[in-house]
């Protein structure tokens, strides 16, 4: 066993329950432990945040890429090889300094994963899913991003299939950067829309 | 179904716990969880739509009171009993009976997870509405797994896009699974039509809707 932490402590119930259950579908044939690892190593290693970054710094400098990018998601972020499960049918919704974006799945936890990995424990937990469509100006707040009254909030709550990145506003005072640099500054959360980027 | 999954909207939940929500997982279990339930999805015995409804039968004050994860093992649990692939039996006395070595290997998943599942699906009848038109949800409370949230049930909104036909959640939850295409469209409702005149008016929250949930507003 690979557990991080308290490596002498004994199993909690609920550890125990899933290490059985996964004994338990090996033993039977249905599932192999090498597939367990290749999927978390996957989502944990190689499918993340970066590649929504590396979109959202594309269409910061590419206008004809932004534009293709607004029309027809899928397939522009499939330019950049980010595609498969859960970003089957994609839209990038676009902040502007009128617009502000909002991301929720209020009934599950659906989220781009080709363009942002898996969601952070926050995104599926009780307190987002309930509150990002009632008050979602006090969650941002949370999150220390205070927009203006003028500011027109869209929170986006994927009901269907269709899975939603937000394009944050480029910040000032990044006018001269380049793409790779620009990338390194695009946040997982200011995809999700609760914060904004910012140059640190 | 009216379960406690249908969350948008309820009082009472702490602020996001931001720092300590950051990860990804909360624990190396809720990864074997995860895992898991993937691989077993891989068999195809059950879709989308039915690994939710599944998840959303946890009783509501259980699913409350767990964390995501959880969800998912309960999910997962009911689904492999549901399904066949293991008896009541087995689960309970973590033996097995009869082997199924139906197990999707490592050297696969890649191209399992690069195809997706996409939810296209043809519908024999063209699109009712168009953007810009007027349109309410229909009040109806459902037993089994829909994608209506309740927050929108009754309101009024405007069509913002047509996402083209998809697969109706409704039906494919169904133990036939059936996939029978629906016209999605992106309505947006005002902060105000759902939450009153204290919510912000300039707002709007925007819900992707299938055609079945909509009628023309009276």
């Amino acid at each position: 066993m690979t557990h991080d932490h308290h490596h002498n402590a004994p199993l909690s119930e609920i550890e125990q329950r899933v290490k059985d259950l996964e004994q338990l579908l090996v033993e039977k044939g249905l599932v192999d432990p090498a597939t367990l690892d290749e999927l978390i190593d996957t989502y944990e290693t190689r499918v993340g945040p970066r590649n929504g970054a590396a979109v959202v710094a594309k269409a910061w400098v590419d206008p004809e890429y932004k534009k293709r990018l607004l029309d027809d998601a899928t397939s522009a972020i499939a330019e950049l090889g980010y595609v498969g499960r859960q970003g089957e049918h994609m839209v990038v919704v676009e902040n502007t300094p009128q617009v502000h974006n909002l991301v929720v799945c209020t009934l599950c936890s659906c989220y781009p994963w080709p363009v942002l990995g898996l969601p952070p424990v926050w995104y599926k937990a009780s307190s987002y899913r309930a509150r990002a469509v009632r008050e979602p100006r006090a969650v941002m707040a949370e999150f220390d991003c205070v927009l203006p009254d003028d500011v027109e909030v869209r929170v986006w709550d994927s009901t269907a299939e269709v899975r939603y990145l937000v394009l944050p506003m480029r910040p000032e005072g990044a006018e001269k950067m380049g793409e790779a640099e620009l990338a390194e500054l695009v946040t997982r959360d200011s995809m999700i829309g609760v914060t904004q980027v910012s140059i640190q | 179904m009216n379960g406690a999954h249908d969350l948008g909207g309820m009082h009472g939940f702490d602020p996001v716990d931001i720092e300590s929500g950051k990860e990804l997982f909360h624990a190396e279990w809720e990864k074997r969880v995860f895992a898991m339930t993937l691989a077993c999805g891989f068999l195809g015995k059950w879709n989308i739509d039915q690994g939710r409804f599944a998840r959303e039968r946890m009783e509501p004050g259980a699913y409350l009171n767990s964390s995501y994860y959880e969800h998912w093992l309960h999910g997962l649990a009911l689904l492999l009993v549901e399904c066949g692939l293991l008896s009541q039996d087995e689960l309970d006395r973590f033996e097995v009976m009869n082997e199924s070595p139906l197990a999707v290997r490592a050297n696969r998943v890649q191209e399992i997870l690069s195809a997706g599942g996409p939810a296209d699906c043809a519908s024999e009848t063209d699109p009712i509405f168009s953007v810009g038109d007027t349109v309410r949800v229909r009040n109806e409370h459902p037993s089994g797994h829909t994608r209506a949230p309740r927050f929108v049930r009754g309101r009024s909104g405007t069509v913002a896009s047509y996402h083209g036909s998809h697969v109706l959640p409704d039906v494919s939850s169904q133990p036939e699974g059936v996939k029978q295409g629906a016209h999605l469209y992106n309505v947006r409702f005002s902060a105000t039509e759902l939450w009153g005149e204290g919510a912000t008016s300039k707002d709007a929250v925007y819900v992707d809707v299938f055609e079945p949930y909509l009628v023309v507003p009276a």
